[in-house]
């Protein structure tokens, strides 16, 4: 330590930061300053978290439409704690939102705000909107179906604007209200570009603030304290809880991807996340020329008045038990925010459980078109693994046919089915690796029922296939289990006028292939 | 200050430095990782149809330009690719990889010295990829290769 100290002096001498330090740390404080005040430390946390997760998430991510989506699949299926810096970022978001809103209610409910504090809260509510962007432009940024369809939403209402409507959407990028590669790009720029340096300025300019005119104190208190140590104590107790929070979330729960962004799906039930359910629940109760009350008057109403706050309240300051006003009015919005997102949820479809499932990045099978997903049960019931290793051959394909055919007479097939597998083997790709692997016995013998009834000669399975009938993919979304076998079992009587005819499956069969079809991507 | 105090405030110091600390390793222990190792699994390219064997020369090296399919990271594209391929009989075929092993210049067949040249620093292969002088420090390095139903199919590049 002796032979530091010279350096440390030098240090301290030409640059003044351990000064700088010690006058942030040893700040006056009301001597009532306590836990109530921990929630503005925990804000400038989360930011934080936010940045240094989102810096990380970046090293990974391709901003383009399409590409982000395999880029985010890629990083929580290959990259080594993808999914934690993944969680971390978004459950910290939400965090982030639930934390400034408190330490908002906190300062509003003492009366924080009042003079000098004006504009310390002012900038405070622009931090506030300036987290509500971060939430509105990240969400399209994984690209999948929530993300794409979400967004629509947001940039529906802004081209309803009058007047300004039309302009709005083109410098979202989304003439006309068509999402597209301009949008993605401008509100990646503006989320990542745009709005960290800002939050970084406004974040500075409130610290300034508090600093200027200090902590507020209650009526008529004049006895001070040192900001370091009892507060920083309580500060960074009060962070370390959330921080556990945050990352037991992160590890625990699982941050949904969806099928990748789809413009052409109909049965997708879009809903913004939880902290805007209560602006979609209000869109509901306005209708025709009201709308535009209910999607922009209305919200620009509620911030101005936040903004106004300080004037409206100019009273003494007096003790939080006796502000009766400011317990009703918080009272009152945390009840009509909470009522409106509750009834929001309530009114959100529950998914069948199959739709549920389908909801999650689809595994290697359910990519694959039906011949290879039904080769997986004839490489199983044949039982090739009995003498071979899983790896490619160059034996020709009518060599591997007549192979099957003697290796394993106990399974019948026909030739063309034998022929899948033999083409199967000889070009075994990653995902069919995987899917020999992975994909439930239910699937494979689903498959092999639709590949033995012909079924690909009306139908198509992720691209392969006739089109006459339907092409079947994400079936789940608009049909229940118990409809697909009344319609195997009579197709005319559930869809008046279809050309498919009846198939009388076994009821082994029957489970299989409603099961399969059912879990289609 | 009174040592009650005094002590009251090593406890506070030591609080707020160990939870601090836990918060910078446990994201330490996330980020570093997450940067430093990045993938779990060695991508394989499968293997992809280059030429007929009937299309090659028997016993002098020949380009073969191709189209396969690439898994870079999360991008899976179609991309070009070239081999120089060695056909000795039907059956024994040698594909090398088309950069030299010194720094990745593309090198030539020079049938006038029956070797292979890089015109970059000069470096020259036998017929079998073998340096025979310049700077190259390894052998030229070889495609995986398999012939099926007269068909040349190549996979990963491997050092010889």
């Amino acid at each position: 330590m002796a032979t530091l100290k010279p350096v440390l002096d030098w240090i301290e001498d030409r640059t003044g930061i351990g000064g700088l330090i010690h006058h942030a740390l040893y700040e006056d404080i009301p001597k009532s300053s306590g836990w109530k005040h921990v929630l503005g430390s925990i804000a400038l946390f989360s930011f934080m978290i936010q940045v240094v997760t989102g810096i990380l998430l970046a090293f990974n991510y391709a901003p383009t439409p399409g590409e982000s989506y395999n880029s985010l699949k890629f990083m929580l299926t290959e990259v080594t704690g993808g999914t934690v810096i993944r969680g971390l970022h978004h459950w910290g978001a939400s965090i982030m939102i639930i934390v400034v809103v408190c330490h908002m209610a906190q300062v509003f409910l003492w009366g924080g705000y009042k003079k000098p504090r004006e504009a310390t809260w002012m900038v405070g509510a622009v931090l506030l909107l300036l987290t509500l962007a971060y939430g509105l432009t990240g969400y399209l940024l994984p690209w999948d179906n929530r993300a794409y369809w979400g967004t629509m939403v947001t940039v529906q209402i802004a081209g309803s604007a009058p007047g300004l409507g039309t302009y709005v959407q083109r410098l979202m990028g989304a003439e006309n209200g068509v999402l597209g590669v301009m949008t993605f790009s401008r509100f990646f720029a503006v989320h990542v570009l745009v709005l960290p340096p800002i939050t970084a300025l406004m974040i500075a300019a409130h610290l300034y603030l508090v600093r200027r005119h200090g902590v507020a104190p209650e009526p008529e208190e004049t006895e001070t304290t040192k900001f370091y140590p009892r507060q920083v104590y309580k500060d960074t107790v009060a962070i370390f809880v959330v921080f556990m929070i945050l990352l037991t979330m992160s590890i625990v729960a699982k941050v949904p991807l969806g099928h990748v962004a789809d413009p052409t799906d109909t049965s997708f039930v879009p809903r913004p996340e939880w902290y805007f359910l209560f602006l979609f629940q209000t869109l509901k109760f306005f209708e025709g020329p009201l709308e535009l009350f209910g999607s922009l008057v209305l919200p620009q109403l509620a911030i101005l008045l936040l903004f106004l706050v300080p004037f409206i309240d100019r009273g003494k300051a007096i003790r939080v038990g006796k502000r009766t006003t400011a317990m009703a009015v918080l009272g009152l919005a945390a009840l009509t925010w909470g009522g409106l997102t509750a009834a929001a949820i309530r009114s959100t479809p529950v998914p069948n459980e199959y739709a549920q499932a389908l909801d999650a990045a689809p595994e290697s099978w359910q990519e694959m078109p039906a011949d290879q997903v039904a080769a997986v049960a004839y490489y199983r019931n044949a039982q090739c693994t009995k003498c071979h290793q899983l790896k490619d051959t160059s034996k020709p394909i009518d060599w591997l046919v007549d192979h099957f055919k003697q290796s394993a007479p106990q399974v019948q097939l026909k030739d063309s089915q034998w022929k899948s597998l033999a083409v199967f083997q000889t070009k075994l790709t990653d995902q069919m690796r995987d899917a020999l692997v992975t994909t439930p016995d239910y699937a494979a013998a689903g498959a092999a029922v639709y590949q033995a009834n012909n079924c690909f000669v009306c139908h198509q399975i992720n691209g392969v296939g006739m089109k006459t009938g339907p092409p079947l993919s994400r079936v789940a979304m608009h049909r229940e289990k118990q409809w697909v076998i009344d319609h195997f079992n009579d197709p005319q009587k559930m869809s008046p006028g279809t050309v498919m005819p009846p198939y009388k499956f076994n009821a082994q069969d029957m489970e299989n292939i409603t099961h399969y079809v059912l879990m289609l991507p | 200050m009174d040592e009650n105090t005094s002590t009251r405030r090593g406890f506070y110091g030591a609080v707020i430095n160990s939870l601090n600390g836990i918060i910078g390793v446990a994201l330490a222990v996330v980020a570093i990782p997450y940067l430093l190792f990045p993938r779990r699994h060695p991508v394989t390219a499968g293997w992809t149809v280059a030429t007929d064997v009937d299309k090659l020369p028997q016993g002098t090296p020949a380009e073969v330009i191709f189209e396969r399919v690439r898994k870079d990271s999360w991008r899976v594209s179609t991309e070009k690719a070239s081999a120089w391929i060695l056909k000795k009989s039907d059956q024994d075929v040698i594909a090398y990889g088309p950069s030299c092993t010194h720094l990745g210049c593309a090198y030539k067949w020079d049938q006038s010295s029956k070797n292979f040249i890089c015109p970059c620093h000069t470096s020259a292969f036998s017929i079998d990829g073998k340096v025979l002088s310049g700077p190259a420090p390894r052998p030229l390095d070889r495609y995986d290769v398999r012939v099926d139903n007269g068909k040349i199919l190549l996979g990963d590049i491997r050092k010889a």
